[in-house]
């Protein structure tokens, strides 16, 4: 008798990221005029500042001449940058405006300068083809400057590929064995779920009914409903947006109020925003807030939930770095896929098709052998 | 974008090759490692000249999306340095190597308006540009100066693409390109993008400067293959290292030093670098300085020139009608 025991999977384990995207850069505030952000985004090191006038800038973090990190230069006038080495001056287009040994300019001398988009809280930043830059392909994080929302976040830099965030945020079974004391309840995994698409998004809804709530829902029902006793109706509603955002929309309501039905009125409502914007194939910058739309005066409120997802994110981080060491010492396992998946391979596929109109594979090339 | 530095040599097929204007060949080739090219980009091809290998630098005309067929197109100039000779005489099913697409000559996407410049074989570096920028949606113009119709490569089907943005401007029709007026009708936020004669050029960057637009916004490529003077023979003495010989018509004067054996110090050969410059030390004629890296100051001192591009002329009265004494330029070299 002879045994098949090929196996074929396409699921990648170090994702590439598509170039023609936007991603965050960084937080508003980490961008100034008074000095200037070393960060890389997407594979490209970059050298981000503002003008004079407040616009985002972002060049890339090489001069022309010698390729010196303008990111150690200073800025000068209303919107140059020099480099640190031989002085060399660019402009906010990266187009150079002093060779100071000599006269004239080299016109050849420019370094590159990428869309910036100034939004939601976030500076962002287009790597691919800047024709296809289109504004409108910015996901929506509305919540992040509402004045119906309040909240704030924080930036994890995660020592993985970009992807296993991803995937840690489209299956939330894992709050039960991560976050034990947060947010897990066994619940989560016993509830079904509904998973839906369209060509760049892709929503995991799941209800919980009628179970106890969690501490850190408990503490939030009581901080808009002083003394709340009971049981509540849970919802995670999981929304991805290409190419690595995802907004969730969290929150519990006194169970039987009609929360499922649409009427959250007796219940408290959070929106955990999330995007990730790969570094390397092998780490990436994860910003995310925690939004709430109740109690907006309280920032007592806006720093205790802040504290609290630091923590629970924390143990997602710890997770995910382990992870990664792991995928890495074991070169010759695959990925195999679970129903709980189904989200985070919508998410996949809507990554691979962008990158095969890219022209790129979807295996990062720097993956070790097997992978 | 990300642009284009490295060079990645490949073999390319010719698949086509045919005269579109007088003295212009546009040839098509299949690259076999393709990938999309994009505005300003240009291929350095390995070409034969007197049966020695070298690298000559054409933009990339037009191109199929995904870069599996590019366009050259060609100028044989009277006094070409060899590399076009070799050009032109490309057959369908020759194979040659060639960089995927460099860049040196980037579009900047978002610019307000556009006004963008050609003078003569130039338009294959700005063709690209324009079909972008309509693509786009974006305000611009396209004005094609050049000597004769007859010279002018693809006029018609820029024509047709372009429309009311296309000016053309044909000297030996009457028509020739008033600079001043041309730059003192550029929108403040506008760029303009030109490559062309360094005539041209010239009198584009003086009103420019004049115009007191920003210098940045004034975007050019140099071909380093025109001066104010045609190309003449000339003596050229080394004496510090005991060489001589006669600068020919179809070679440059860095090629000539490298022929006689000098060990030569050069990187762009397009006078933009400034690596090549020699010490001027007598002169019997005048400079003909065909960089961008010197300025105007510079040129005035004549002490010394970027002996890639830059050449000597006579500057004497013509012994018999149409010959005069060679220009005899003195220099020492690095």
């Amino acid at each position: 008798m002879t045994v098949a025991a090929t196996k074929t999977t396409s699921t990648a384990k170090l994702l590439s990221h598509p170039l023609d995207a936007w991603y965050v850069a960084g937080w508003d505030h980490e961008i100034t005029a008074k000095g200037i952000l070393s960060r890389t985004v997407a594979g490209r090191p970059l050298a981000l500042y503002r003008t004079e006038d407040g616009r985002p800038v972002a060049l890339a973090d090489a001069c022309w001449h010698r390729l010196a990190p303008l990111s150690q230069g200073k800025l000068v006038g209303r919107d140059e940058i020099q480099c640190p080495y031989h002085g060399l001056r660019y402009n906010a287009a990266g187009r150079c405006t002093s060779m100071p040994a000599q006269e004239t300019l080299n016109p050849s001398a420019t370094v590159p300068s990428y869309p910036v988009l100034e939004r939601h809280r976030y500076v962002w930043v287009w790597l691919g083809d800047p024709t296809r830059a289109d504004p409108a392909l910015l996901p929506d994080m509305h919540q992040m400057d509402s004045p119906e929302w309040a909240g704030d976040g924080e930036t994890i830099h995660a020592p993985c590929n970009y992807q296993l965030v991803l995937d840690n945020l489209m299956d939330l079974t894992h709050e039960e064995f991560v976050h034990s004391s947060s947010i897990g309840q066994e619940e989560l995994s016993e509830s079904e779920f509904e998973t839906t698409h369209d060509e760049n998004s892709v929503t995991v809804t799941r209800w919980m009914r009628n179970i106890d709530a969690p501490p850190f829902w408990l503490k939030n029902m009581r901080d808009r409903f002083p003394g709340f006793e009971g049981k509540v109706d849970r919802w995670q509603i999981i929304h991805y947006i290409f190419p690595s955002t995802i907004c969730i929309d969290v929150g519990v309501a006194e169970a039987g109020t009609g929360a499922p039905e649409g009427d959250r009125s007796r219940g408290v409502n959070g929106y955990v925003m999330n995007t990730i914007t790969p570094e390397t194939d092998r780490s990436c910058h994860y910003f995310w807030a925690f939004m709430r739309n109740y109690r907006l005066e309280s920032q007592l409120i806006t720093t205790q939930l802040r504290n609290g997802v630091h923590g629970v994110f924390g143990e997602d981080e710890a997770m995910l770095q382990a992870q990664q060491a792991a995928i890495d010492a074991n070169p010759e396992h695959e990925f195999y896929n679970l129903n709980i998946d189904m989200g985070g391979m919508w998410v996949r596929r809507l990554l691979e098709r962008a990158l095969e109109a890219e022209g790129r594979p979807a295996a990062s090339p720097t993956a070790p052998a097997g992978a | 974008m990300a642009d284009s530095q490295h060079e990645i040599w490949q073999n390319a097929a010719v698949v086509a090759a045919e005269d579109v204007a007088a003295g212009i060949r546009r040839v098509v080739l299949r690259p076999e490692q393709p990938r999309p090219v994009r505005p300003g980009e240009h291929v350095d091809v390995r070409v034969l000249v007197h049966g020695e290998p070298q690298v000559r630098s054409y933009s990339v005309v037009d191109a199929a999306d995904d870069g599996t067929q590019l366009a050259l197109s060609v100028f044989r100039t009277p006094t070409s340095r060899g590399g076009s000779v070799f050009m032109h005489g490309l057959e369908p099913g020759q194979v040659l190597e060639i960089t995927q697409p460099l860049q040196n000559f980037p579009l900047r996407v978002g610019a307000p308006s556009y006004v963008l410049l050609a003078g003569g074989i130039g338009i294959t570096a700005v063709a690209g540009m324009a079909a972008l920028l309509r693509r786009l949606g974006a305000d611009y113009r396209l004005v094609y100066v050049a000597r004769s119709r007859a010279a002018m490569a693809y006029l018609d089907d820029l024509a047709a693409l372009h429309g009311d943005r296309l000016e053309a401007h044909v000297d030996d029709e009457g028509g020739s390109l008033d600079v001043p007026a041309l730059v003192a009708g550029v929108p403040e936020s506008a760029e303009l993008y030109m490559c062309g004669p360094i005539r041209l050029m010239d009198a584009v960057r003086r009103a420019w400067a004049e115009r007191g637009l920003d210098r940045t916004s004034l975007r050019y490529e140099t071909f380093g293959n025109s001066g104010w003077f045609d190309a003449e023979p000339f003596v050229v003495r080394v004496p510090r290292l005991g060489a001589e010989t006669v600068v020919g018509s179809d070679e440059s004067l860095l090629e000539a030093l490298e022929r006689e054996g000098l060990d030569m110090m050069s990187d762009c050969r397009k006078g933009e670098c400034g690596l090549c410059q020699v010490k001027v030390l007598g002169l019997a004629g005048r400079i003909d300085h065909r960089d961008v890296f010197y300025s105007d100051r510079q040129k005035e001192t004549g002490t010394s020139m970027c002996c890639c591009v830059s050449r000597a002329v006579s500057a004497a009265p013509e012994t018999v009608p149409g010959e005069r004494p060679a220009a005899v330029l003195t220099i020492d070299v690095p």
